[in-house]
């Protein structure tokens, strides 16, 4: 399989391809066309994150206008996605519930406005408190499925309903039946906000019990995981387990080895979009994935530009 | 018949003496326990029963925010919250509890490594609940 990821300017686009036949990808490829007599074929998606619909603040006083800018470039792909994806955080919290709700009532009329096969969210811990606004329907939760009969299996993991940063006992044992269905080649991406390794706990960047999730899905050639929360690029590899950080839509957070406090990053007047931005993800030759990552831009979606990030 | 009459009374005084003697033992009684428990307390407190540290939990903080431990040296950390619940979380000293409010929740720890530990709610306690920190200096 290959995943690569395109200049968006405001998420990353993923397209799954199928490989020539060479490698294990290519060994999967011949496995379903035999056993199933079904083939791989494209389909592409947009994960976006961290929308905080309701933040206004020093730290970017932009409100949703990045979030209603990334609508804008969905909507101006040249192919739109099979799905659009949020990986939590889509409201900023409030201990005030009509005030939540008109959040939630705001984030649904923005990403409403996107003309795409499926939209779906996995909650942040902004909507997952004894405060947060129940919304039926909206979040999905303990659930896995297949876009047709494209062979990718998706796993989205709700790491913040408990109000705790983790799976859960029950979660768990549900995610240990299920990938049990597909072969140990099957591509699995894993959408879920918080990082499922230890990127800094002191931050609150890791899940509990992040470990027993991997473990479950050590045994699997090409695991994806795509997740939010952070504010800001990483990738992690383990084993063949891959992480990405989504791109986001509010103020970024800084690097955690370089800084002590957990500060937003400046808002800078002049590049208000600075920071915010995109990941890029190809798969080279060797069957690994490349990452390149692009800052957001007021500029078309082929004109955005790469960029070193602070 | 005086006489049996003097016997009954001497038997009905003897009884009575011996009813307050039970009544005053089985009230001195939890007082007695009361007392020994306390002895007993301070004793073992004197020799050697964990220091005990408290800590408040507030959204969004904890105070004191940095208590200072020995290496080595265990100690329970009493804690409790003023609002709602909070959690406390430093998974290399050991600790992963949650602070409900109303109740005073005790951790026992003994710190095997100097260093700087921040220690982190993680129970979701609202919109700043990420900063909610403090700091544990092992010396």
């Amino acid at each position: 399989m290959k995943i690569a990821g395109s200049s968006l300017g405001i998420g990353v686009l993923y397209t799954a391809l199928p490989l020539p036949a060479a490698g294990k990808a290519g060994e999967m490829m011949r496995w379903l066309g035999k056993t199933t007599g079904e083939q791989m074929t494209p389909f592409s998606f947009v994960q976006l994150s961290d929308a905080h619909v309701g933040f206004h603040g020093p730290p970017d006083p932009l409100g949703t206008k990045a979030f209603e800018r990334a609508v804008e470039l969905v909507n101006g792909l040249p192919t739109a996605p099979d799905l659009v994806l949020f990986t939590g955080d889509l409201t900023h919290g409030t201990e005030e519930k009509d005030v939540h709700a008109e959040r939630m009532k705001q984030f649904l009329e923005i990403s409403k406005r996107m003309k795409v096969g499926k939209v779906m969210q996995v909650p942040g811990e902004h909507e997952a408190g004894k405060t947060a606004v129940s919304w039926p329907g909206v979040l999905l939760q303990d659930t896995d499925y297949a876009l047709g009969e494209r062979r990718v299996h998706y796993l989205v993991l709700d790491n913040v309903s408990r109000a705790l940063p983790e799976i859960g006992r029950e979660r768990l044992a549900w995610l240990k039946r299920d990938p049990a269905r597909f072969p140990k080649t099957a591509p699995i991406v894993v959408f879920t906000h918080r990082p499922l390794f230890d990127m800094k706990p002191e931050w609150e960047w890791f899940t509990r019990d992040g470990d027993d999730v991997l473990s479950v899905l050590a045994p699997y050639d090409n695991v994806t995981v795509l997740y939010g929360h952070i504010h800001r690029d990483h990738e992690h590899e383990k084993g063949h387990t891959h992480h990405y950080a989504a791109c986001w839509l509010i103020f970024a957070f800084p690097d955690p080895e370089k800084v002590a406090d957990k500060k937003p990053i400046a808002f800078d007047k002049a590049q208000p979009f600075r920071n915010l931005g995109i990941r890029v993800v190809n798969e080279s030759a060797a069957s690994a994935l490349t990452v390149r990552d692009v800052e957001l831009t007021l500029g078309s979606i082929p004109g955005s530009t790469e960029c070193s990030r602070s | 018949m005086d006489s049996r009459r003097d016997a009954a009374l001497r038997k009905e005084i003897v009884m009575k003496k011996r009813s307050r003697i039970r009544l005053a033992v089985s009230a001195a009684a939890p007082l007695l326990v009361i007392c020994l428990s306390v002895m007993i307390g301070h004793t073992a407190h004197a020799s050697g029963s964990p220091r005990v540290v408290g800590i408040t939990a507030k959204r969004f903080g904890f105070a004191p925010d940095q208590v200072t431990l020995k290496k080595g040296e265990t100690v329970t950390l009493r804690l409790h919250s003023e609002d709602v619940t909070h959690g406390f979380f430093m998974r290399k000293l050991k600790i992963d509890t949650e602070i409900e409010p109303g109740h005073t929740t005790d951790v026992t720890i003994t710190p095997d490594t100097a260093g700087s530990f921040t220690t982190i709610c993680d129970h979701f306690c609202g919109a700043n609940h990420g900063n909610m920190k403090m700091t544990i200096v092992v010396e």
